[in-house]
């Protein structure tokens, strides 16, 4: 049945479509709906303007406090029902100074929090902080609608059977075309005989595997194919040892470059930082993620997908946390850390010189080129096979970013004068040397 | 006619003569019982596997083998959990350090990769004057030596720190009570800080004092210096300011008074505008000056001491009655005389071990007002007591030292008395030796506290007056170690660590700028006052002229270039290192002259498989002290009378196996005297050696080594002394340089490097050597392996004698050859060394040829050619069919016999977790059946390139840097692109005193040599 899945491309693509439209216009009123219904609900503050004291939240709070839940700072939702507002405007200006006064109140916080002392805000006028408070003071959204993700799902596994179906009808029509024909045939038959018409019988023919093997030229012109397609295929095979392209190993932790790279467009180097100036692109040490995750503790209702839930995903968080030795309740780091065992994916043979501050920072590829869309990837994988074809490849085809190098000066007015070129090829500037490489 | 002597093997063998029998006629005493088996039908045929079967089962486990090596194995990557902010895994960090563990001392600066330093290199700072030699630059393997003392232990079983700081303090207490002696014995400091601990110690502690071991002492020229200028310190020398050195049986390009002369020594080697120093050596071992010496003349102790008073009556003007031997009295009244006629640029030196011999040196050179010798700036190295030593074992044996605490030294091996030694320790109520190995004497001790290798700790040093430099630890403290000083301040009853203490204390010796400005460049240059004095030289020269000469054997002590003083025995980079004159590696040996080997028997010999054998002597002195069985190597050079023998070989506590080597000369350094009366008897046996260089001489052959007077070099032209040599073309005489096989490459594009070698320079120190074992992970063989020609260095130093005293003279002497069978015996001759020969080193690597022999004939491509000048060596791609070592010209190329890591038959720091640390992650570590090579260090090459491509600008000269260029300290080796037409190595190349080796072969090679120029 697989076999025969082109077939009916037609109506599986206006399936697919229509699967896919609903989807969209699905998701396109999850979004419209959930803010609709925060704004609409009235909040207990006068004069303030929550959309705009979102902005200023995002800019200047969020750093260390949540609306929900407590972070470097504590949870601020609600905070006007906690608070007389000229405190608050006085703790947001100067809160050392608060404290200095022996406000019984600004200690108490302080102390709570580990006597991390606040950034004093003195630019926020109280106009901006009553917008603050107004979006703080905003009562906590209902979760989402049932996921658009998970709906599309369904559709689509709807298509799925329904193409079934349309296989099945279509192997049945089939068959009862060879029942029609052997019923045809018979009646033929019938007739014929009913005609007196000898149907002459059928001559003791030779099989037709003794006939091939009686004639030498197609039994050797057939092992010849035999041994020239089984030697395709043993080289194909050997070839392919030690190459392992699309190796996706499971990691210890969970990590999506999806989420991170793709959906949150955080640079690549951003994390790999080492792949500037080393010759290791380096696997972020885990203080790197915490710059993100101290503040993020948990993925958004979002970032969920059918395959992977959001207690999924939070359970990740919370291995880098114990990795880290992070205490998120007391949000203080304990000291007691498990570096991370990630599985190594790209493994060149310790024969081979790789640099990659000279593919990222010199010649300035994107990482993609060799990694692939790693933004897409929800499990990394390798992308390239890492074969020496693969890498002389490359360097045959590709121009070396020579301007503005005052290195490639000299070497670039003296080659391009001798090859007569204007850019010039890594191969062309030495790159297909073995010691470039194997030293 | 034929003796009827019996031989036999064994006792069994002559007693019991029927097995003897059946062994000649069988080679196994039982016979093998293959009829029962094989003879048995029934059993094979209902055997239930046949051949057939067994080869089936072959096949699959073969194939199933192959398959399994299909799948990668699975690796792990660690990332840190807080990533130190200077640390980025795959660059390199430096850091500046200096070192000094009692015999070495120099400025450093080490390479970590990832937190774990993996290479030591010289600080180029100014100011930073010392630097490493080959022993310095093995020391990073010996802070990964898997037998250091990794936790501190009470008699013998380990305890805690707590543990053995009570144990300590208790004992003080217990002194003090009782009015027990309590004695520090450690090697000279020259440690500000830890003096100053010291001092504060005994100020706690009454009954305490400081006693100051130097293992190989240089106790007489301190005193002499200490006797005119008032101060225990020795001359810090500036060869570089001297037209005329005469040595005096000094070996300052050795170990001499620290050694650490070459620098300042080459600048004055190398001919400008026509001059170049002019150095005389009176010797008796034939040690690395001599080498260099343009007139060295062999001589014992004893004469060398009438003639230092011969040359100081003609410096001086005095007539003190002088024996000196007839025949050397032209050769030391010439030295005298242009010492005196070069004044203040002459200087003299001297390594008699004698306070009046030092006073004479100290007498001349201020006479000559020699601008060489400095009294300012004194080297602190160097501090031991001989007449304190031998008190403190006095005091030990009387039983009136109570707690003896002991520091960076090894007395029960290094002490000529250590019997004595090791009986007054059983006197002594608590012996603490903090050392770094639980050595000989950390194992008789009642606590052996392990204290951290030099790279682990903190201190500070003051190698000479006025400077001051830091060192600093690189690494953690890779076991249970803490340093002395920060025990001797819990004693002291100070909190913090040492590193407090030494910061706080630098301020008063860093003035004007900041500690971490000092921490960054290593040293601080301060100010030294020049210094005045003078003694009675006259009686001292008096004195010295009534030394008599004995009649028996002059040994003569001496410390080698790989070894020193011992203290890095365990360390293989070391064992294997070929001693630069004997070309011996694994062992110490006597050195004995042509003409006494004759005498009494002893000889060496080249067995057929190119091992070098030498006979067993046994040396006893007039106490009855022996060494039996020492093996022996007839030295070429060394005076008659006198046999030499290296200190620092023959221990045993927390050594390999493999490292065993050698016999322990120290039993023989009676107060601390290197110069012994011994009598020598040939014994039974022959020695293996481990030797790396067959050949003896030249023989004339002038395009290996091109040497040449300076009044030749200065008055004819450079075709008469560096000849190019002719080859034949269309029957016409043309100089082979000009002649091709091949289509030459464009090779202006780019870079192109070369690396130039200075032969006036080279004092074949061997710093390079062991550089590049630590830069290119090149695997230690073991001495077997050795002798059998497999030593994997991929530089080797080698030198050559001639058998006349002249290279010239062979040259002479091979051309007036006539005739066949003339010239048979006159080759044969000329094999010899001669008895004084004249000595070169050249250090020879992959020549990287330009039209390289080697290949042209690999089959599988796996040596090519690089534009950049480099012969390449793709490991992955050779199959090990040796044909280019075969077809090298230079013998450069080795080949991996044996798999020589992770192989517990080659148990050296590759077979170790630990060792394994020291590799350089740049360079690959090559498998069993692959020919390697010196690479020019591509590694070091590309980095250089790729920083310069990362900070878009162009190189400058000097960048370029290779491990050896690098670790040359006389600037013998620089190393360059050509294309950079003002870089040095460009000019060098250019030079007319250049020239490749074996010219006439054709293979225009990429590193170029110097014709070496003696100032005879």
């Amino acid at each position: 049945m697989k076999k025969v899945g082109n077939h009916n491309s037609i109506s599986r693509k206006l399936f697919f479509s229509l699967a896919l439209s609903l989807a969209f216009s699905l998701t396109s009123f999850a979004q419209d709906a959930a803010p609709a219904a925060a704004t609409e609900v009235p909040v207990a503050t006068q004069g303030g303007d929550p959309i705009k004291g979102k902005e200023l939240f995002n800019s200047n709070c969020a750093a260390c406090h949540k609306l929900d839940g407590k972070a470097t700072g504590p949870a601020l939702r609600g905070i006007a029902d906690r608070r007389d507002k000229q405190w608050l405007y006085k703790w947001i200006h100067n809160s050392a100074d608060l404290i200095k006064s022996g406000d019984a109140d600004a200690i108490k916080v302080f102390e709570e929090n580990n006597k991390v002392a606040m950034t004093a805000f003195p630019q926020l006028s109280e106009g901006d902080i009553d917008n603050i408070i107004a979006y703080t003071s905003e009562v906590k959204a209902e979760a989402p609608a049932p996921l658009p993700g998970a709906a599309a799902g369904t559709t689509s596994q709807e298509g799925g059977l329904s193409n079934n179906l349309i296989l099945g009808a279509l192997a049945l029509v089939m068959l009862m075309l060879v029942v029609m024909l052997f019923l045809v045939s018979n009646v033929l038959a019938k007739v014929a005989k009913a005609n007196g018409i000898e149907v002459a019988p059928n001559a003791p023919r030779q099989s037709i595997w003794k006939a091939f093997v009686r004639n030498q030229f197609l039994v050797l012109v057939a092992s010849v194919f035999l041994l020239l397609a089984s030697g395709y295929f043993v080289y194909g095979y050997l070839m392919q040892v030690g190459v392992d392209q699309d190796y996706a190993p499971i990691q210890p932790i969970h990590f999506s470059h999806k989420i991170h790279a793709g959906d949150n467009e955080i640079n690549c180097k951003y994390c790999h930082s080492a792949a500037r100036v080393s010759k290791n692109a380096g696997i972020p040490s885990l203080n790197v993620c915490m710059n993100c995750h101290k503040n993020i503790a948990e993925v958004a209702e979002a970032t969920a997908t059918p395959e992977y839930s959001k207690a999924f995903y939070d359970e990740q968080i919370q291995k880098l946390y114990t990795a880290v030795g992070w205490d998120k309740a007391a949000q203080t780091y304990t000291g007691k850390t498990e570096p991370v065992k990630w599985v190594r994916i790209h493994n060149l043979p310790d024969f081979v010189y790789f640099n990659h501050s000279q593919h990222v920072t010199v010649a300035g590829l994107e990482c993609q080129t060799c990694h692939g869309p790693v933004e897409t990837y929800e499990v990394q994988k390798q992308f390239a096979p890492l074969t020496m074809g693969w890498c002389i490849d490359c360097h045959r085809k590709t121009d070396v970013k020579m301007e503005g190098n005052e290195y490639y000066a000299k070497i670039h007015a003296e080659l391009s004068k001798k090859y007569g070129v204007e850019k010039l090829t890594a191969a062309q500037m030495g790159g297909l040397e073995c010691g470039k490489c194997h030293y | 006619m034929s003796s009827n002597k019996k031989y036999w093997k064994s006792v069994e063998e002559l007693e019991n003569g029927s097995i003897v029998e059946a062994l000649r006629n069988n080679e196994f005493v039982e016979a093998i019982p293959t009829d029962e088996f094989l003879g048995n039908n029934d059993a094979m045929s209902s055997s239930s596997t046949s051949r057939r079967d067994f080869l089936k089962y072959v096949g699959f486990s073969t194939a199933a083998a192959t398959l399994v090596a299909c799948e990668g194995p699975v690796h792990k990557s660690i990332p840190y959990v807080l990533q130190p902010e200077q640390i980025i895994p795959g660059v390199a960090d430096y850091y500046a350090t200096s070192v000094f563990d009692g015999f070495d001392f120099a400025n450093l600066l080490v390479k970590t990769r990832e937190g774990r330093p993996i290479k030591v290199d010289n600080n180029t700072i100014s100011g930073a004057k010392f630097t490493a030699n080959a022993r310095v630059h093995a020391s990073i393997l010996s802070l990964y030596d898997n037998m250091r003392l990794k936790e501190p232990k009470i008699e013998g079983k380990a305890a805690t720190w707590a543990a053995v700081d009570t144990k300590i303090k208790t004992s003080l207490a217990d002194a003090k009570a009782k009015g027990g002696q309590v004695v520090l014995l450690t090697n000279t400091l020259a440690s500000p800080s830890t003096e100053k601990l010291i001092g504060e110690f005994i100020a706690n502690n009454p009954t305490a004092k400081h006693v100051v071991y130097d293992a190989v002492s240089s106790s007489e020229a301190l005193d002499a210096f200490e006797t005119v200028y008032g101060e225990r310190a020795l001359v810090d020398y500036d060869f570089s300011k001297a037209s005329l050195i005469v040595s005096v049986g000094a070996d300052f390009l050795g170990d001499w008074q620290g050694g650490g002369y070459d620098t300042g020594y080459a600048q004055g080697r190398i001919p400008k505008n026509g001059k170049m120093s002019r150095h005389f050596q009176l010797e008796a071992n034939m040690t690395l000056s001599g080498a260099a010496a343009d007139k060295r003349v062999p001589m014992s102790v004893a004469n060398q001491k009438q003639a230092l008073v011969h040359i100081y009556n003609i410096v001086t003007g005095s007539s003190v009655a002088v024996s000196l031997d007839a025949k050397f009295k032209a050769e030391v009244t010439k030295a005298g005389q242009q010492l005196k006629a070069a004044g203040s640029k002459g200087v003299l030196v001297s390594g008699i071990q004698d306070k009046n011999a030092q006073l004479l040196v100290l007498a001349i050179n201020q006479v000559l007002a020699s601008e060489a010798f400095v009294t300012s700036g004194t080297r602190q190295i160097r501090k031991g007591s001989n007449e304190k030593v031998a008190q403190l074992i006095k005091d030990m044996n009387a039983g009136s030292v109570h707690t003896l605490i002991m520091s960076g030294v090894n007395p029960v091996y290094t002490l000529a008395d250590s019997a004595a030694f090791v009986g007054g320790l059983k006197k002594v109520q608590t012996s603490v030796a903090f050392s770094i190995k639980e050595d000989e004497t950390a194992l008789v001790s009642t606590v052996a506290a392990a204290v951290p290798h030099y790279l682990e700790s903190w201190g500070d040093l003051s190698l000479t007056k006025g400077t001051y430099s830091l060192t600093q630890p690189v690494i953690r403290p890779l076991f249970d170690t803490k340093q002395f000083q920060d025990v001797l301040m819990s004693l002291n009853g100070l909190s913090g660590t040492f590193y407090d203490y030494v910061k706080a204390n630098s301020a008063s010796f860093i003035s004007g700028t900041t500690w971490n400005k000092v921490l960054h460049d290593g040293v601080f240059v301060g100010v030294s006052q020049s210094l005045s004095g003078s003694a009675d030289y006259a009686a001292a020269a008096g004195e010295l002229a009534k030394s008599k000469t004995s009649n028996d054997f002059e040994l003569v002590l001496y410390t080698k270039t790989g070894m020193g003083d011992g203290q890095q025995a365990n360390n293989p980079w070391l064992q294997e290192f070929p001693d630069p004159i004997t070309r011996v590696s694994w062992d110490n040996y006597l050195t004995v002259s042509n003409e006494d080997a004759k005498a009494l028997g002893l000889s060496n010999e080249i067995v057929a498989n190119g091992g070098l054998d030498g006979s067993y002597a046994t040396i006893a002195m007039a106490d009855g002290v022996k060494l039996e069985s020492v093996p022996v190597i007839v030295q070429p050079g060394q005076a008659v009378g006198t046999i030499g023998l290296a200190l620092g070989y023959g221990r045993k506590a927390a050594l390999k196996e493999e490292m065993q080597v050698g016999v322990n000369a120290y039993t023989l350094y009676k107060g601390f005297n290197d110069v012994q009366s011994v009598t020598l008897v040939k014994a039974d046996g022959a020695h293996e050696f481990a030797c790396v260089q067959g050949q003896k001489t030249l023989m004339g052959r002038g395009d290996i080594i091109k040497e040449t007077s300076l009044e030749i070099f200065n008055t004819k032209d450079a075709k008469i002394w560096n000849k190019v040599p002719m080859v034949s073309l269309n029957h016409q005489e043309v100089e082979a340089t000009t002649v091709d096989l091949w289509d030459s490459f464009d090779r202006s594009v780019g870079h192109h490097f070369n690396l130039s070698i200075d032969l006036n320079a080279c004092t074949g120190c061997g710093a390079c050597v062991i550089a590049c074992h630590a830069e290119n992970n090149v695997p230690v063989v073991g001495k077997s392996e050795v002798r059998r020609s497999r030593d994997m260095h991929w530089l080797r130093i080698d030198r050559y004698y001639s058998s006349e005293s002249t290279f010239e003279g062979d040259n002479e002497r091979k051309e007036n050859i006539a005739g066949l069978s003339s010239s048979l015996s006159t080759f044969n001759e000329m094999e010899k060394a001669g008895d004084n020969p004249q000595v070169s080193f050249q250090p020879v690597m992959c020549q990287h040829c330009n039209h390289a022999p080697c290949e042209t004939v690999c089959p599988v491509a796996a040596t090519s050619h690089g534009r950049q000048g480099q012969n390449q060596m793709a490991y992955n791609r050779c199959v090990g069919t040796r044909y280019c070592a075969n077809n090298c010209p230079y013998k450069v190329r080795r080949f991996n016999w044996f798999l020589y890591n992770k192989n517990s038959e080659f148990d050296y720091h590759m077979n170790d977790d630990l060792g394994r640390m020291v590799l350089n992650p740049d360079v690959n570590v090559r498998s069993r059946g692959v020919m390697e090579k010196c690479s020019m260090c591509i590694q070091m090459t590309q980095a250089t390139i790729l920083k310069a491509k990362r900070e878009g600008r162009a190189i400058v000269d000097g960048e370029f840097q290779t491990a050896c260029s690098n670790a040359c300290s006389t600037g013998a080796m620089v190393f360059g692109d050509v294309n950079d037409t003002e870089s040095q190595v460009a000019k060098l190349a250019a030079d007319e005193r250049s020239y490749h080796l074996l010219e006439h072969v054709g293979t225009k090679p990429n590193v170029v040599y110097h014709v070496k120029v003696r100032n005879t």
